[in-house]
Formats: C-alpha cells, structure tokens, sequence
C-alpha cells in the first residue's frame, strides 16, 4: 500500500513542446493549427506590443505638451497595473489608492527638498515607507469585506490626504512644495523627452512584473480566493496574509508612481492624494477592464487623454466626461479591453 | 458647559444632514446593491436649485419644491437611463457609472447655472436663539426638526405601509419579491426617486448655513456614504445613528481638538467602530452556507 | 493509531446544539462514511474538522496531535482536505487553473520570486501543469483542461473539486455530498474514484445520502442524528441497527418530525376515521 502523503501514482502527463517561431511571431497569436505557443511567448506578447508602441509614439507626438501627456499617462498607468491586482484579480477594492501615490511622492519630495538625500534613494525610501503603512494597516483592513472594506480604504486615504494638507511645516500645505529633479547615474532627468523613456521604461517594468505574478502560485492563489475564500483557504492558502501581500504590492506601485511624478513635475500639490483622485484610478481601473494588466494600461490613457480631448467642448467638458463615462460602462459592462476581447474571439474562428 | 452644548448643536445640525444624505444610499443600495456616488449631487441639486431660483426672486417654498421635483427626475433618469440597462453588470460597473452620473451632474450645473458660491437666507431670519446654553441660528432648528420629521415620516412608511414594506422585501430578496408579484422594477425608480427628494432636502435645509456650489456635493456625499456604512449599510437607523455620530465626532473633534484635522478624527473613529464591527453599527451579517 | 480522532466534541449555534458531546476515531487507510437525516450535524462536522468553526467542547486529534480551532489553510497545510457540499469552484479560472491552485502548498508562494519570474518559479509552474493534467485524467476530466470551470457541467465540476482536493496531496480527504446532484451512471464513477483514492492510501471521511454508495464503499459507518452518535460500525451492523432504521433508513415517523427530548419510538400512525364526519 503507498504511503500516506505522496501522489498518485502515475500522474504527471508530459505535455507536448511547441515549435519555435518567427520574428513576427512576437505580435501575431498563432494561426488555428499551427500549434500552441511556447508559455513566455503567449504571456509576453501584450508586452512585446506595448514595448513597440511605446517607441514608436514619440514619432506621432508633434510637441513637448503632448509627451507631457504621454508621460501623466504612463504615471497613472502604473498606478493602475498595481491597483488592477487588487481590484480586478484579488476581488478586493481600495477608494484610497491615491493617498498612496501622494505619499509616496511626498516622502521622496521632502527627503530630497528638505534633507538633501539623493532623489533616486529618496524615492526608494517612499516605496519602503508607503509599503510599511500599507502592510501595517492591512491586516485589520482587509478583514473587512465590500462596502465597508471600501468605506475603510475611503477613512484611510481622506486621513493621509488631511495630514499632507495641514502638515505644513514639511509638505508646504495646500499651495505646495517645490521638488528637485530626480539624478540618475550622475546626470539629471530633465525634459519632457528624457522623461518620456523612463517612465515608458517604468511602465513596461511594471507590467511586466504583474503579468509574471498573475500567472504565478501567488497570482493563481489571489484569483482563487477572489471566487471563494473559503475553498481558497481549503487548499492551504493563506488569504489573510495573500490579502495583505497583493494590497502592499499595489500600494508600493502608486508610491513609486508617484515619486516619479513629484521629481517629473517638480512641484507638488496634496491634491495628488485626494479622495476624487482615488476615485479617478478606480475608474481607469473598471473602465479599461478588470482582471486585464492591459485594461488597467488602457483605462489609464483614456482618462487622462480624455479630459484634455474634451476641452474642445469648454464649459461643456464635465458633462461630456461624465455621458461618455456612462455610456461606455452601460454597453461594455465588463470595461474595454475584456469586452473588446469577447468582440473580436466571436468574429474570429 | 456652553460651548459643549455650542458643539453639540452644531454637530447634530450637521449630523442630520449626513443621516438625509445616508438614508439615500441606503434605501437605494437596499434596492439595487449599488453604491450611488451621484448621492451627493441630488444634495446639491437641492441647495443650488433652489438658491438660484430664489436669487431671481421665486418665493423659497415654490423654489423648494422646483429643486426637488429636479433632484428627483434626475434620480428617476439616473435609474431609468442607466442603472437599469447596465442591469447585468457586475456590481463594480454599476457604481462606475454612478461616479459618471455624478461628474455628469456636476458639470450640469456648471453650465445650467455657474461655478460661483451662492447664499440663501434662513427660513426664518438669522436671529440667534438661546438654547440650553447654546445660541443657534434658526436655521438649525429647521434642519434638526425637518431632519427628524422626514426620519419618523420614513420609518411609518417602511414599517407600517404595503408599499413601504414591499421595498423592504424586495431588499431582502429580490427575487422572492417578484415571485409573489411585487413589482421590482417599479419599486427600484420610487427607491431612486425617494433617494434623491431626501438629498435634495438636505441640500435645501443646508444651503442657509453652508454655501452652495456646483461642487458642494462631493464631500457630503463622502460624508453621507461613511455615515451609511458607519451605521451598517441598509440599515435606516444605522444611517441615522451614523450620520448623527459622525457630525457630532466632527464637531466635538473640532472644537476640543483641531478644527484643521476634524475629518481626519471622524475618519479614524469611522475605522475603529468598523473594526471593532466588521459590518457597521446595525448591519446585517451576511452568512454563506458550505 | 488513528489518523482522526474526535472526542468529546460539541458545537451550538444560538442556543441548538448542532454537534453534542460527539466521539470517534478513523484509521489511517479506511473509508468512513458518515449519515443521517438532513440537519444531523454532518457539514457542521466536517466544518468544525477543517477550522471553519472553532470547537466548543471536545478535542480533534490528528495524526495524534490537537489541532481543534486551527485556521482551515493551516490544516489544509498537515494534509486535510475536503470538497464542499455547495461546489466552490474558481469559476473565473479554467479547470487546469483549478487543480494547480490545490497544488499551492507546495509551490513557491512567495511574492519577490513570483514578481521577477525566478527560473525556478517556470520550472515549478511546468511541473505542476503536467501534475494538473495527470489529476484531471485521474477523474475522468482529460481533455477538459483549458475549458473555463463556468462551462462545465455540474458532474464535471464535482470531479474537478474531487480533482483539486487530491492535488494538495491529503492524508485525509472529507467528501461533502459528493454524489449529491448526480445521476446513476456518474454517481457510479464516484464511487469508483473513491475506491481509487482509498486504494491509494488516502484516508476518507465521506458525507452521503445515497445509501448504494456508502454500502458500496465504506469500511466503518458513523450515523448521527441530531449531532449525537447514534451507530458506529460496518455497513452490516449498521444497515440492521433498529435505532438507526427508525431514525433514517426508512419507516414512517423517523425523527426528523420530533425534538431529541420526546419520545425516541415514532407513535403508532392513527386509525383513519371513515364515518364520513368532517
């Protein structure tokens, strides 16, 4: 008789490797029966797209206001691939994100303006900070659920908000603080084009991290237990302590965001950290489409594109916002990028 | 022994306007699920409406009645337009598209009015009344008296109507509702309409003591969610106690500690209950069955 | 030595005592089937077994060690596992997925090297496909790997939580209900996955109704009614017992319709009055 503990016998079934592939290989899914991809490849492939757009949009961008754009794109890009694990894979939600980003931008604001440290250790120092008070507050947080897991994000982030405003003395108050620009390697990162490739950079760092944890034992765990805890915890997860890890990983992603934008914008207002801030992100979040690292990049442009787009119509720009909000969440309930998915797989064979 | 009753006052004053704005989100999350984030703006409806009207000389009763008849269509549309043809949709992208009403709202009233802040005169003069050692304005005895009459005038209708009674089931299951003939969807406009008149009330009872704008709906309508949710979400009493807890926290924090971090202690207390009370002060504990 | 070993154990809930004063042990290697009427106690059994509850009274002994009011992932972890009687499938996720999260104990769970794609990270995962597909082929799911768990038919999904329960590597393994929905022929092929598993070495404590199954597949039977032990033995003892007969295997007045205080003996069923009064 086998002995207790080990599996069945027999079990593991070798699954066939794919034939190699071409250069074009890298953007194109396979043709139906040409066989399957090799794993990285078809986990990889947005980002190898993503990497192309990227480089090849400076050529489209006619002037410096235009990378400026790009660049708050990227920013809130990351912000949103973070949040995106959280929301869209973990099934839980935070109304506070934003409180994250403007702290993290804060501490590095402040440690370089006013303690003369290094931008570059400075900013390291906000994601440590920013992840210490995300991993500290997790635990009794995440213990609530929808609503009121919510509201306390919500209590959390107004709270941070408030002391960046009236803590005047480090952070300048409500009229803001100057911030000096970030040095890497010795030189500064000034300009808008300079900015331009290291938040690109960022950006495809940053999915490139979240699509590999999605598709890991952890990334597998958060999505389990977003169907049903109690399986989740049945099969020896931990959701307590996976809660926690996912919340500290998306909150230590705003904060390096936002250090980025403080030394990008070298000036920096607490409204960064504001509640209709946080609903903003949650809304790029929904709107590009949830559980989607590519929804999360593409709700990210919109919403920040959009509003400049809109100011064509003037006084009428937040009506427009808020129709096309709307109408977008009412005929593609599950956000762009999914439904558009289910679109194109129902046409295609 | 003054200025506590001073504060006490004014924290009920305001309390009673979180426990209106509460009330809404719960009656219409208790219908639908959903978290209004356009709430606030039904509140603002009210005031700025029913200010501007009364700047261009309509008697207040008439504005009144105008800024709420508006509030509530704008629920109605709000329900009729949008809420129920993303009926479908996953609970998230029904509140997003609340959070798209609200900027729609708000930018409305950019537009149909203007970005300034407006004032409306009390009711009732603005001579001071001694109370209990307090002075008030009468004002305040509007919002407190109309505040409690609206909350008694809810509470028969829900306990002892059909009608109210009948939302009330629909909450509790909805499908069960409309098995035994109870026309949800008819119910789900009245919970919407019902909402926004309540808003639109307190924005009107406000509007003498706060300024009005087309923005004044954001913070109150924060205010009122973390009331609700304090108060355990669908519940009427938890939005009432909730309200009436969190304004007077706001006061008390104000005026004995710091009045720049009054929203940060009402915030840290609104954490401490939910994490002593993981589902508020009077919500209901959901039970899954394995 | 038993590998479970429950004693003395009790557990109410507002004032009903669902689990009273309860003990029993199970061998390393056998099938324990557990039965009785709707509201016996059984799921609160197996909740209280795997940490959903924290016991009231009494003590659960695993592999000699107590482990009454561990968290469940912490028992998931020294090798209990179950299925559930109200499938908790990962419907988002597709079949494979499922299985490999039952392999998370023992993987790699750790953020740094899931973030980075750590070369051992690829290797494990490729492992534990192949492991997950071996285990669909196990329960008759081959095939059916890719396809997303909300397509499956509700026999199937049964066999995928079977599946994903044998993937954590169990010494025990806690079946709620698993022929509950299905017809002849799949309630067949449980039990011949059941008798697979156990012929593996792995023990199972079994929750059913349908009484060809647990005759079929059991080694010992436990039958309580209204939390309380009321039989213990092989299926043939118990199949004769008049205590257990009366309370569930079948005859009229069985004590689903009396408080455990009344009388234990079902009252004689009154004469029919045919004198045309109304």
């Amino acid at each position: 008789m086998r002995g207790p503990g080990q599996h069945l016998p027999g079990l593991s079934r070798q699954l066939p490797r794919p034939a190699p592939r071409t250069l074009l290989a890298l953007l194109l899914p396979p043709a139906p029966g040409a066989g399957r991809d090799p794993p990285w490849l078809a986990r990889y492939r947005g980002l190898f797209a993503l990497a192309l757009a990227m480089a090849l949009l400076p050529w489209l961008l006619p002037n410096n206001f235009f990378f400026g754009v790009a660049i708050l794109v990227g920013l809130n890009a990351i912000v949103c691939v973070g949040l995106n694990l959280l929301i869209g894979y973990a099934g839980q939600i935070s109304l506070g994100h934003a409180a994250f980003f403007g702290l993290g931008a804060y501490v590095s604001a402040i440690l370089s303006a006013q303690f003369g440290w290094e931008p570059a250790l400075a900013m390291l120092a906000g994601a440590v900070v920013v992840g210490l008070l995300a991993f500290v507050v997790a635990r009794p947080i995440l213990r609530l659920s929808g609503h009121y897991l919510a509201m306390a994000t919500l209590g959390l982030g107004v709270i941070i908000s408030i002391v960046l405003v009236h803590e005047t003395r480090l952070t300048g108050g409500p009229d803001g603080m100057a911030v000096p620009p970030l040095r890497l390697l010795g030189t500064e990162i000034v300009g808008a084009r300079a900015w331009y490739w290291l938040v690109a950079g960022a950006l495809l760092i940053a999915v490139w991290l979240a699509l590999n944890l999605v598709d890991s034992p952890l990334g597998r765990a958060l999505r389990g237990l977003e169907s049903s805890e109690v399986a989740a915890e049945s099969v020896a997860i931990d959701t307590v302590r996976t809660k926690t890890r996912v919340f500290v990983i998306s909150a230590v992603f705003a904060s390096v965001a936002g250090s980025l934008f403080a030394h990008y914008s070298g000036f920096l207002t607490p409204a960064e950290a504001s509640f209709p801030r946080s609903i903003e992100l949650v809304t790029m979040v929904v709107l590009g489409g949830m559980a989607s690292t590519y929804g999360a990049v593409v709700g990210a442009a919109i919403l920040t594109v959009l509003p400049q787009a809109l100011t064509f119509f003037h006084d009428y720009e937040q009506v427009m916002l808020g129709l096309i909000l709307m109408l977008t969440m009412v005929f593609m309930p599950k956000g762009l990028v999914p439904n558009l998915a289910l679109y194109l797989k129902r046409r295609l064979p | 022994m003054a200025e506590f009753a001073q504060f006490v006052f004014s924290g009920i004053t305001v309390g009673a306007i979180y426990a209106l704005v509460g009330l809404g989100f719960s009656i219409i999350y208790n219908a639908s699920r959903v978290i209004n984030f356009a709430q606030g703006e039904f509140v603002m409806i009210g005031g700025l409406t029913t200010a501007m009207l009364v700047e261009r000389g309509v008697p207040v009763p008439l504005a009144a009645a105008v800024a709420i008849i508006a509030a509530v269509i704008a629920g109605l549309a709000l329900e009729k337009l949008a809420v129920e043809q993303a009926r479908e949709a996953p609970v998230v992208t029904l509140i997003i598209i609340t959070v798209g009403a609200s900027i729609f709202l708000r930018g409305l009233a950019q537009v149909v009015f203007d970005r300034n802040y407006h004032a409306l005169a009390g009711f009732s003069g603005e001579a001071p009344i001694h109370v209990g050692g307090a002075t008030v304005v009468p004002q305040t005895l509007w919002v407190i008296g109309t505040a409690a009459a609206l909350v008694i005038a809810l509470w028969w209708f829900f306990g002892r109507t059909l009608l109210g009674k009948a939302i009330l089931a629909t909450s509790y299951d909805s499908l069960a509702a409309q098995l035994v003939g109870i026309g949800t969807r008819a119910l789900l406009s009245l919970s919407f309409g019902l909402s926004a008149a309540l808003g639109a009330v307190g924005g009107i009872l406000i509007a003498p003591i706060s300024l009005t704008s087309h923005d004044m709906g954001v913070m109150l309508g924060l205010k009122g969610f973390a009331a609700a949710v304090l108060g355990g979400l669908g519940s009427g009493l938890g939005a009432v106690a909730g309200g009436l807890l969190l304004g007077l926290v706001e006061a008390l924090g104000a005026g004995y500690v710091s009045s720049s971090y009054k929203d940060a202690i009402a915030f840290v207390i609104i954490l401490l209950v939910l994490f002593l009370r993981p589902t508020g002060l009077f919500g209901r504990r959901r039970t899954e069955r394995v | 030595m038993s590998l479970l070993e429950v004693s003395g154990l009790s557990h109410g809930f507002g004032g009903v005592a669902a689990i009273d004063d309860l003990s029993f042990a199970v061998a390393e290697g056998e099938v324990l089937s557990v039965i009785g009427p709707n509201g016996a106690g059984k799921t609160t059994l197996f909740n209280l077994i795997t940490g959903i509850y924290k016991p009231a009274r009494g003590h659960i002994l695993f592999a000699g060690r107590e482990v009454g009011g561990l968290a469940p992932f912490a028992l998931a972890r020294l090798g209990i596992a179950r299925t559930f009687q109200n499938l908790q499938i990962f419907l988002a996720m597709t079949a494979a997925e499922n299985v490999m999260v039952g392999l998370h104990r023992h993987l790699d769970a750790r953020m740094l090297p899931a973030l980075f794609r750590l070369p051992w990270i690829a290797r494990a995962d490729r492992r534990a496909r192949e492991e997950a597909s071996g285990l669909l082929d196990f329960v008759g799911l081959s095939e059916l790997g890719e396809a997303t768990a909300d397509e499956l038919s509700y026999g199937a999904l049964k066999r995928l939580e079977f599946a994903r329960a044998l993937a954590t590597r169990p010494r025990l393994l806690l079946l709620d209900e698993p022929a509950a929905g299905l017809n002849a022929s799949e309630t067949q092929a449980i039990d011949a996955l059941i008798a697979k598993v156990a012929k593996s070495g792995v023990t199972v404590l079994l929750v059913e109704h349908d009484m060809k199954l647990v005759m079929g597949v059991s080694h010992r039977i436990l039958v309580l009614d209204y939390g309380r032990k009321l039989a213990e033995g092989n299926a043939v003892d118990v199949r004769s017992d008049p205590q257990v007969i009366a309370a569930y295997l079948g005859q009229a007045g069985s004590s689903l319709a009396q408080p455990p205080s009344a009388a234990r003996r079902p009252p004689a069923a009154p004469p029919i009055d045919v004198s045309g009064e109304a």
